[in-house]
């Protein structure tokens, strides 16, 4: 097939991790189809951690700095990249920065793109995948007809590949592109958002209202990297802000840990959630559609629940 | 100003998925097909930025089957002044590419300073026919945007990232997806259903070859494993603790 490009996903400077699981995909794919070299591509002012990158699974690095980013310079400087090197596939983070140039990449290299992978195999030397369609309640196995198969991976499905391996560091020039990012607003921090997060406990409309989020708040305290998410009913009532949204119309997630707090389970809800490793549900109607989806379910009211568990899970992570 | 939007007919988010007996297309009998949610704010705001700049067209594409004349209505009747469709019986089951290629071959030649999609199809959930259309034009793409403005040639748009706000300016004519937020869509008045069925809605066969993403199969996702009931009110929390410790080994 030959090589495969990466192009990792930098942000202030740092790859986020989930290149290093799209690493992983891609010397999975390498050893799939016969063996090939895994090259990463930075750009945006990267810190390069060869040995890191080199352990998830790259070959080489290409750097490709720019000091702002532009989404269609980038995806002009990884399609350069990927015919510089002969890629057989480009591979992508299903963030909302890899999916912004999965598609650009596709058409600047005539081929066609699959996003949100969560599965990769091969047959017959031709590199096939599967993914989520209708938000998880069907999966499609897919191959790509094209000369190049284009695809994106969903963050906490693939890991690094965990070799010894240091990774060579080259520059490279970063292509021009109309469309830049000047700056950045309401940027928050402390917790990590809900796309990433590989824990997140999520409110809902059992909340009663937003002067009771300092209970799901106590119990994100309580867990190291904890993300805090909402249900739409929440955000359309204003008490949460909407990136907090998870579900069909706000963010799909896939952490290991996914508390649902006073959330019913609508089938938009879960459309978000479902791909959760393990599903704690909380609410006080032992009906709620949600006890179905859950891996563990306690019947009762968030205002006694909650505290409850903040402190349990503090005395649990502290050594 | 002129404006295109590229909207999508797709199956409601309620709909249950049952596979069809090809084993790589659901089976459409019963569902209820409508206008891709997010195409609405792409509408919403393709008038918006009409009629703030004082006169213009929007007109409406969309790649699809016969029936998708029914969304194309619906969007004249949102206030549209005109619309295309594509047709091909094959087009529900084309990838985003394919789809891309439909789209940008009937788009380009056509007058436009700014081109809308939604961010994402409910149906194939794919976020990347807007950004490859834009590409196949050769027009600047911001995705997934929040909030727009359009002033001196020049669009200034926030688009969310994970944490944060990020704002990213590009020239006209310039291609914009929608995310949730960016607006809050206008309903069809009952004078703009009378009005639409009045507006031009062109229909061209278009044809596609080959799909460059090939479904192989489509499957129901494995069936998760059953729950358990861990008891009732704080006083199971514990046990839920120790739940997640040593059996599910999350903490
Ligand atoms: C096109 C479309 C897209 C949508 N997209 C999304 C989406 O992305 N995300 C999303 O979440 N929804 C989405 N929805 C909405 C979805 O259908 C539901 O309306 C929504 O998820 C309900 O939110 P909820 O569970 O918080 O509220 P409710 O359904 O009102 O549930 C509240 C739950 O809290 C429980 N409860 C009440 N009080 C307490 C208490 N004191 N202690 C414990 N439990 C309590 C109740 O028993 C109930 O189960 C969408 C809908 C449509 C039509
Ligand atoms: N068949 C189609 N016809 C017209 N527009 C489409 C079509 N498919 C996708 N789009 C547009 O592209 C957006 C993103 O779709 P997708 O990349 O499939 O998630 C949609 O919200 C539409 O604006």
């Amino acid at each position: 097939m030959g090589s495969v490009l990466v192009v990792l996903e930098v942000r202030g400077g740092k790859v986020r991790p989930a290149s290093m699981e799209a690493l992983g995909a891609a010397r999975t794919a390498a050893e799939l189809t016969g063996g090939g070299t895994v090259t990463a591509l930075a750009t945006d002012a990267a810190e390069v951690d060869a040995s890191a990158l080199g352990a998830a699974g790259a070959d080489q690095v290409l750097v490709a700095n720019t000091e702002q980013h532009s989404s269609d310079g980038a995806a002009a400087t990884a399609a350069r990249v990927a015919r510089e090197i002969g890629a057989g596939a480009v591979f992508l983070t299903a963030t909302i920065r890899g999916r912004d140039l999965l598609g650009r990449i596709a058409a600047l290299l005539n081929t066609g793109f699959v996003p949100d992978c969560i599965e990769l195999g091969a047959e017959g030397g031709k590199l096939h995948f599967v993914r989520p369609v209708f938000a998880g309640k069907a999966l499609i196995r897919v191959r790509i007809n094209g000369p190049v198969a284009v695809a994106s991976f969903r963050p906490n499905f693939f890991r690094g590949a965990g070799r010894s391996a240091t990774a060579a560091i080259q520059k490279t020039t970063a292509e021009p592109g109309k469309a830049v990012v000047t700056g950045l607003s309401g940027e928050r921090k402390g917790r990590p958002d809900v796309a990433e997060a590989t824990k997140i406990i999520s409110g809902g409309r059992g909340m009663g209202g937003p002067e009771n989020w300092h209970l799901i708040e106590a119990v994100a305290d309580a867990v190291p990297g904890m993300a805090t998410g909402a249900s739409r009913a929440v955000v359309d009532a204003g008490w949460r802000p909407h990136e907090e949204q998870v579900g069909q119309t706000g963010k799909t997630v896939s952490p290991e840990l996914y508390i649902a707090a006073g959330i019913s389970g609508a089938i938009q809800h879960l459309a978000g959630m479902s791909t959760s490793k393990v599903i704690v549900a909380i609410n006080k109607d032992k009906e709620a559609p949600i006890f179905q989806h859950a891996t563990y379910g306690v019947v009762g009211d968030v205002h006694q629940v909650l505290p409850k568990l903040a402190d349990e899970l503090k005395k649990a992570s502290s050594p | 100003m002129d404006v295109i939007v590229c909207v999508k007919r797709v199956p409601s988010t309620t709909t249950r998925v049952v596979i069809g007996g090809d084993r790589k297309s659901i089976d459409p009998t019963g569902v209820e097909f409508l206008l891709n949610p997010y195409d609405e704010f792409a509408v919403e705001e393709a008038l918006k930025q009409r009629d703030a700049a004082g006169g213009g067209t929007v007109t409406a594409v969309s790649f699809g089957t016969a029936e998708a004349q029914k969304e194309l209505r619906t969007v004249l009747a949102m206030g549209a002044d005109a619309a295309l469709l594509l047709q091909s019986a094959q087009a529900p089951l084309c990838d985003g590419a394919t789809t891309a290629r439909a789209l940008a071959d009937a788009i380009r030649g056509r007058k436009f300073d700014l081109l809308f999609f939604g961010k994402q199809a409910v149906d194939m959930d794919q976020h990347g026919v807007g950004p490859a259309v834009a590409t196949l034009l050769g027009v600047p793409c911001i995705s997934e945007v929040v909030h727009l403005e359009v002033k001196d040639g020049k669009v200034t748009a926030h688009r969310e990232v994970e944490g944060a706000h990020e704002i990213v300016e590009a020239p006209l004519p310039c291609a914009v997806t929608a995310q949730k937020g960016l607006n809050e869509p206008r309903y069809a008045t009952l004078k703009g259903i009378m009005a639409a069925k009045k507006k031009p809605l062109d229909v061209v066969d278009a044809s596609v070859g080959e799909p460059l993403v090939e479904i192989v199969e489509m499957k129901m996702p494995p069936p998760r494993a059953a729950g358990k009931m861990v008891g009732e009110g704080p006083e199971a929390v514990p046990a839920l603790v120790q739940l997640l410790k040593h059996e599910a080994k999350v903490l």
